[in-house]
């Protein structure tokens, strides 16, 4: 936590990007969490995204629940729409706004005890409806906002601050986000930028129910020995299957690889994500595959990060209930409110 | 890269651009927060202890270290076309001169905070010859240590150029007899109205050690046609300045044209608009950007309805029956040499235009400054090379006879007051050491302190949020009463409210961020927060490859990296000192203290035990 404000002046070189932002105007307010939060780490990260994608500001709308995790959309793009929803029930006022209004880009910012914990009941049906979103778990399973009890997403056997082991079982929101069919899933580490910032900006980008699982230590309370979320141990840890690129259109391309190592998802949007691999034999279209991969070399200690799924026909929520294009707040109020006369059709037709 | 050595005396020195452009190296931020503290008294002496002359130079200096400040580095462009002048902002430096003016003209009084000369002198006597700034700083830096110094001066007043060849509406007097006083006081001994004439006579006293800051008193002559025959109305501009000094010019023609680019052309057409001079012209050979002058006294000459002509060559002095009528100028253009061995060279080109004349009944040559040394003679030992300079070593300021010194103007040609003062400094070490038969080729470094500056969580002993404020106008006295009265100061001088508002402009640059490498542990905290992307994380490399991969390119190439050793990652940290705001965000949001805010003292080493070697004397041996 600092008291200041950040300077308002920049670097000379600092850039404007398509639509005449420069880095910093993506910024929020200057963050109030402890030094050195990984969360901090993951707004920079949102903020980077967005400049790159060239993304208006007010065209997004950032939705949080209840924790530390969630206080961070003020600090980061600080003229978008927010809401910080009650605890654990982020997904359902995200799934509500993004019915009435489509048009927007939607955030959904929450930690391992809002999704996991006490939402996640809400967590499941958001990933299984697949509203087109960007779901970030800032995972630092410990709640840090209570003084460091384990949380949900805690693995077995780490040991908490005071010495105490944790016996009980971890959720692991990867796996679940992948079985209950979420169309873009990744995993990434808010000390690893170079990954994960390509990772947020292909999930905005796609057109479906996108979830980030983004480890981040708690320096307060969760990064000493013995912890599996520290610095340190994720650092030693970190098994990472895949190099995602991102370009914006499909012409853009240029860069060459050696054959074989690569994979080309388009988007509906006409972006395409180029996958890297790194471990030459996974599969990051396969989810069955995905699902045991993970599960493998969580027994081994290891923590899988990268582009772990992704559907390359992604559809959403929108699809699935044939809506309208057109957002609420574009439609007159005869098209809202069609009058009694086609409520009684509507009606008949149900008789 | 290799990692960076914060333990040489140099490396956080040249972090703080003002102090290290000083060449008296005064530490600017220091002064600054006490000023901003409203400590006058102190903020004077931090002064009066580097540069002497703080009133003085508070008014007057050449200013290296505003083109230095940090500052106009990292303000935002003003907009490009009408708007951006029309806000007159512009990316400008801390008015660091007229800051230092504001401690001279708030404290209170600080005499009894001037160092003693002991009782007990140490028997060593030393002449100075001249008693400008140079030969002033020899004497005070020497005299508290026990050395009986003589000043000996031409003129019955202390000062030299300042007093005579500064305009008084730029340096009143009273500010010259203050600080002048102050050395004086110490205990010099001053010779008034006692010109050297004689090296070998001074030689053959008893001093045991002679600096000379004589300066560079002969002002170069124009020898064109018509020089000799209007002679009655061209003057030789630093002479005539000293004669309007004194008190024998008290008048100029209506019409006047001053020949030169300098800064000794702007007090000469500033005067004669003070003494008569209705139509007042500065004509120069050179273009307006290239004059010597520096920019805020051209600005100033302008401001006084002074136009300042470029590109003509004077030709010819006209005149009729003895009386001067004009001068003829050649139109040139500049030219740059395209390639050959002075590729880029300028070259003043005849336009092949017709000739210009401009009418005037007087002018004033100030085209520049020599030195002269009638008075030592070729066989007294001393060394001059073929330009007629004293042979003098660049460091020690020694000359080929080792009791001999030069400082000044006297030692290297014409610079300016700070200058003379940082000789002066380093020739009274020279002397020093001489005196103690120690050899004046051996000096101590600078001794450095950094302190950290933490108060608190998130507390520092210094006001770290950034001041987004412009740099402030010093007011003008009205042109009505300046234009009127020779000795009317110009400016005013910032009022205590708007100094502190100026003052906090200064970016501390002096609050160094240290980084404790082991104590990192890479969580980007400082990366993120950074609001100039000083810092970065990253693979090792060369300096130029490493200067285009940081998180903003290190383009600036006077402004050091500072590298640390490997990290834990393998990388390292890498941060460019150019654009740093000394916010101290990096340090409020480091977890573990791995970065640390530290205040860098640079404690110059002036004469006295400090400067001697620190090796134990050998005893005598007991028979």
């Amino acid at each position: 936590m600092t008291y200041l404000t950040k300077p308002k002046l920049h670097h000379p070189t600092l850039q404007k990007n398509k639509v005449g932002y420069t880095r910093r105007d993506y910024e929020g307010k200057i963050s109030t969490l402890c030094a050195g939060c990984g969360h901090d780490s993951i707004s920079a990260s949102i903020i980077q995204a967005c400049w790159e994608l060239d993304i208006q500001p007010h065209r997004v709308a950032k939705l949080s629940g209840i924790g530390c995790s969630s206080k961070t959309p003020d600090y980061f793009l600080g003229s978008s729409h927010g809401f910080n929803s009650v605890h654990g029930r982020m997904p359902s006022v995200l799934t509500g706004a993004n019915l009435a209004n489509r048009e927007l880009i939607y955030l959904g910012v929450s930690g391992d005890g809002d999704s996991a914990s006490i939402g996640i009941g809400q967590f499941a049906h958001i990933m299984r409806r697949g509203v087109n979103l960007t779901y970030i778990l800032e995972n630092n399973g410990v709640y840090g906002l209570t003084k460091g009890q384990f949380s949900a997403t805690a693995d077995a056997g780490s040991k908490s601050k005071r010495g105490v082991i944790n016996r009980d079982a971890p959720v692991d929101t990867v796996s679940l986000a992948l079985q209950l069919g979420a169309t873009y899933v990744a995993r990434s580490f808010s000390g690893d930028k170079k990954q994960l910032v390509p990772l947020i900006k292909g999930a905005i980008a796609h057109q479906g129910a996108a979830f980030i699982d983004i480890v981040s230590p708690c320096v307060a309370f969760n990064n000493h020995e013995g912890s599996t979320k520290s610095y340190d141990y994720v650092r030693e840890h970190n098994e990472s299957v895949n190099r995602l690129d991102f370009w914006p259109t499909r012409e853009a391309i240029n860069v060459d690889y050696q054959e074989g190592a690569v994979i080309d998802v388009p988007q509906h949007d006409g972006s395409v994500l180029r996958l890297r691999k790194t471990h030459p034999e996974y599969d990051p279209l396969d989810r069955v595959k995905a699902l045991n991969y993970i599960a493998e070399h969580q027994a081994k200690g290891e923590l899988v990060t990268g582009l772990l799924y992704i559907h390359p026909e992604a559809d959403d929520l929108h699809a699935h209930l044939n809506t309208v294009d057109t957002p609420f707040n574009k439609l007159g109020v005869k098209d809202l409110c069609p009058g009694a006369g086609a409520l009684e059709k509507l009606n008949a037709s149900l008789r | 890269m290799k990692p960076t050595d914060i333990g040489a005396p140099d490396y956080f020195h040249k972090v703080v651009d003002c102090q290290w452009a000083c060449p008296s190296h005064t530490p600017v931020p220091e002064y600054i927060r006490l000023i901003a503290a409203g400590r006058y008294d102190d903020a004077y002496m931090v002064n009066w202890n580097s540069n002497v002359f703080p009133g003085i130079l508070g008014r007057t200096c050449d200013r290296p270290c505003e083109p230095a400040c940090r500052r106009s580095r990292v303000e935002d462009a003003p907009p490009e076309g009408a708007i951006g002048a029309a806000l007159g902002a512009t990316r400008e430096p801390v008015a660091i001169c007229r800051l230092k003016r504001v401690a001279a003209d708030n404290k209170v009084d600080i005499r009894a905070r001037l160092p003693l000369a002991p009782k007990k002198k140490n028997g060593k006597r030393i002449a100075c010859v001249g008693a400008g700034p140079a030969s002033l700083t020899v004497a005070r830096d020497l005299v508290p240590h026990g050395y009986h110094v003589v000043v000996y001066d031409g003129d019955m007043k202390a000062g030299g150029m300042m007093r005579t060849q500064i305009p008084k509406f730029r340096l009143p007097e009273e500010v010259i007899d203050e600080e002048v006083g102050y050395i004086l006081g110490l205990g010099v001994e001053f010779r008034a109205g006692k010109r050297v004439d004689s090296m070998k006579a001074l030689l053959a006293e008893d001093y045991d050690a002679i600096f000379v800051g004589s300066g560079a008193p002969r002002g170069r002559d124009l020898d064109v046609p018509g020089r000799k025959e209007a002679a009655k109305h061209i003057h030789i501009g630093i002479d005539w300045l000293s004669s309007v000094s004194f008190g024998h010019v008290t008048k100029v023609s209506k019409r006047v044209i001053v020949l030169g680019g300098g800064n000794t052309a702007m007090d000469c057409c500033r005067t004669s608009k003070r003494l008569g001079g209705e139509d007042v012209k500065v004509i120069v050979r050179s273009g307006f950007d290239e004059m010597k002058a520096s920019p805020w006294e051209k600005e100033d000459a302008m401001h006084e309805g002074i136009p300042i002509l470029n590109y003509l060559v004077p030709k010819e002095f006209t005149h009729a029956k003895g009386k001067l009528t004009g001068v003829t100028f050649e139109k040139v253009a500049a030219q740059y040499d395209a390639d050959g061995p002075n590729q880029g060279r300028r070259r003043l080109v005849p336009t092949g235009e017709p000739d210009q004349h401009y009418a005037c009944d007087e002018v004033l040559v100030a085209v520049g400054q020599e030195n002269a040394f009638p008075w030592i003679e070729k066989d007294c030992g001393i060394a001059f090379d073929e330009w007629g300079m004293p042979v003098v070593d660049k460091v020690t300021l020694q000359s080929s006879l080792p009791r001999v010194y030069f400082g000044g103007d006297a030692a290297f040609g014409p610079k300016n007051i700070i200058w003379a003062v940082a000789h002066g400094h380093e020739a009274a070490v020279s002397i020093d050491k001489f005196c103690q038969g120690e050899d004046v080729t051996q000096r101590p470094p600078p001794m450095v302190h950094l302190m950290s500056q933490k108060m608190g969580i998130h507390e520092w002993s210094y006001d770290n949020e950034i001041a987004l404020d412009r740099r402030y106008k010093v007011p003008w006295r009205d042109p009505s009463q300046t234009l009127k009265n020779i000795k009317v100061e110009v400016e005013l001088g910032f009022d205590r409210a708007t100094a502190f508002k100026e003052a906090e402009r200064c970016l501390n640059c002096d609050v160094q961020t240290v980084f404790i490498n082991t104590k990192c542990i890479e969580c980007d905290a400082c990366v993120d927060i950074c609001p100039m992307d000083c810092i970065s994380f990253t693979i090792n490399g060369e300096e130029p490859d490493l200067r285009t991969r940081l998180t903003a390119p290190a383009n600036n190439l006077t402004q050091d990296l500072y590298v640390s050793s490997t990290l834990k990652t393998g990388r390292i940290m890498a941060k460019d000192e150019d654009v740093c705001l000394h916010c101290g965000l990096c340090a409020e949001r480091c977890p573990t203290g791995a970065w640390d805010m530290q205040k860098f003292l640079l404690d110059m080493t002036h004469a006295g035990p400090g400067c001697r070697s620190r090796a134990p004397k050998k005893e005598p041996e007991l028979v």
